[in-house]
C-alpha cells in the first residue's frame, strides 16, 4: 500500500470514528429526553411506569401491578431528606383513613443507606408497604429529580397527578380523591 | 545513573503505597473516589445531605477497620456502581481504562513517526540518481537544448 493510499485510509478511519461518536451522542440525547410520565404536564394521564422492587423491611418484592384495581400513592423518599420527615405523618394518616376504600400507599426509598432508611421508617411509624430502589432505577421513568415526590395512580393504572416536594393535608386529600374516582 | 536509581525506587514504592492505602484508607482519599448520588460530583466537592451520609458511613467503616475495597463493596451494594468515581477494572468497564491508554499510545506513535519522517526529509540530500553526470540535476531535454541555444547566441 503506498503512502497516499495509507493516508486516505487513515483519514477515512478518523472521520468514521468521529461520525460514530456523534451518532452515539445524538442517540443518547434524543433517547433520554422524555420520561414515561412526561405527558402528565400536558394534561394527559400516562400509564404509571411499572416496577418490582425488594421490600425495605422483610423478604420478597412488591410490584406496582400487584395493586391493579386499587388507587396507589407512590411516594419517593430518603432518610436524609427533611421534607420527607415532615410529610411522613400525613401519608401514614391518609393510608389508614382511605385503605378501606381501596387506597394503597407505597414508599420508595432511594439514594439512601438501607440501615438509615429502616431506622427512619421505624421512627416515623410507617405501616404501609416500603420498597428499596437503592440504585435509583425507577427515578428516571418517573422523572424524579429531588425528594420527596409523590405520584397518584388511579384504579386503571394511570398517573393522574404528581406533587413535587412536600405534600400538604389539602393537596394530598384532593389528589387521593382524583385517584380513587 | 542516579536518575535511574530514583525511577527504580519510585516504581518499587508504588505497589507498597497502594497496599497501604488499601489496608488503611483515609477519608480524604475516599472522598475523591466516591460519588455523591444526588449531585453527580465526588464527595470532596459536595456538602449535600446524601454526600454527608456517605461520608459519615465511610468514617465509621474506617474506624471499624474495613479495607478500602470492603468499604467500596458495601457502598456499591447500597447504591450501585455509580457510587464509584472510577469504573471497576474488570469486564466491559475495563475498556474505560484501556481505551484512553491505547489512544495515547497510538497518538504518541503517530507523532513519533511524523517527527522522524519530517526530520529525515530535512537532513537528506537529493538522491544520487537524480543528479546528472555533471553533478547537477538533469533538466528536460527540450529545455536543455533551448538553454544551449541561448547560451550559444550570447557567446
Amino acid at each position: 500500500m503506498n503512502a497516499a493510499r495509507l493516508k486516505l485510509v487513515g483519514q477515512a478511519a478518523a472521520v468514521g470514528v468521529v461520525a460514530g461518536l456523534l451518532i452515539l451522542l445524538v442517540w443518547k440525547v434524543a433517547g433520554g429526553s422524555e420520561s414515561e410520565v412526561e405527558g402528565l404536564r400536558r394534561g394527559e394521564t400516562p400509564p404509571a411506569p411499572g416496577f418490582s422492587l425488594p421490600r425495605l423491611t422483610g423478604d420478597g418484592e412488591i410490584a406496582l401491578d400487584d395493586y391493579r384495581g386499587k388507587a396507589v400513592v407512590v411516594n419517593f423518599w430518603a432518610s436524609w431528606c427533611k421534607p420527607c420527615k415532615a410529610e411522613a405523618p400525613l401519608l401514614e394518616h391518609a393510608w389508614r383513613e382511605h385503605r378501606g376504600r381501596g387506597l394503597v400507599v407505597i414508599g420508595v426509598n432511594s439514594q439512601d443507606l438501607s440501615s438509615d432508611a429502616r431506622a427512619f421508617a421505624r421512627q416515623v411509624g410507617w405501616t404501609y408497604p416500603l420498597v428499596r430502589d437503592g440504585q435509583g432505577d425507577i427515578l428516571g421513568p418517573y422523572a424524579v429529580s429531588a425528594f420527596p415526590e409523590t405520584f397518584f395512580v388511579n384504579r386503571q393504572g394511570k398517573v393522574v397527578a404528581r406533587i413535587d416536594g412536600e405534600v400538604t393535608r389539602e393537596t394530598l386529600a384532593a389528589n387521593i380523591e382524583r385517584a380513587l374516582a | 545513573m542516579r536518575r535511574l536509581a530514583l525511577v527504580v525506587l519510585l516504581v518499587l514504592a508504588l505497589p507498597a503505597a497502594a497496599a497501604a492505602s488499601e489496608k488503611n484508607p483515609t477519608l480524604r482519599e475516599l472522598e475523591g473516589e466516591l460519588m455523591c448520588p444526588t449531585c453527580g460530583t465526588t464527595l470532596e466537592l459536595s456538602n449535600a445531605p446524601a454526600a454527608n451520609q456517605i461520608r459519615r458511613f465511610a468514617r465509621e467503616r474506617i474506624a471499624a477497620g474495613d479495607t478500602k475495597s470492603e468499604i467500596e463493596d458495601k457502598l456499591v451494594a447500597e447504591f450501585g456502581r455509580g457510587v464509584l468515581a472510577s469504573p471497576p477494572k474488570e469486564g466491559f468497564d475495563l475498556l474505560a481504562w484501556v481505551l484512553p491508554l491505547l489512544a495515547a499510545g497510538v497518538a504518541a506513535a503517530t507523532i513519533g513517526v511524523l517527527v522522524f519522517r519530517w526530520s529525515r526529509g530535512r537532513d537528506s540530500e537529493p538522491p544520487a540518481e537524480e543528479l546528472g553526470t555533471n553533478g547537477r540535476v538533469d533538466l528536460d531535454p527540450a529545455l536543455e537544448q533551448r538553454l544551449e541555444e541561448e547560451l550559444a547566441r550570447y557567446e
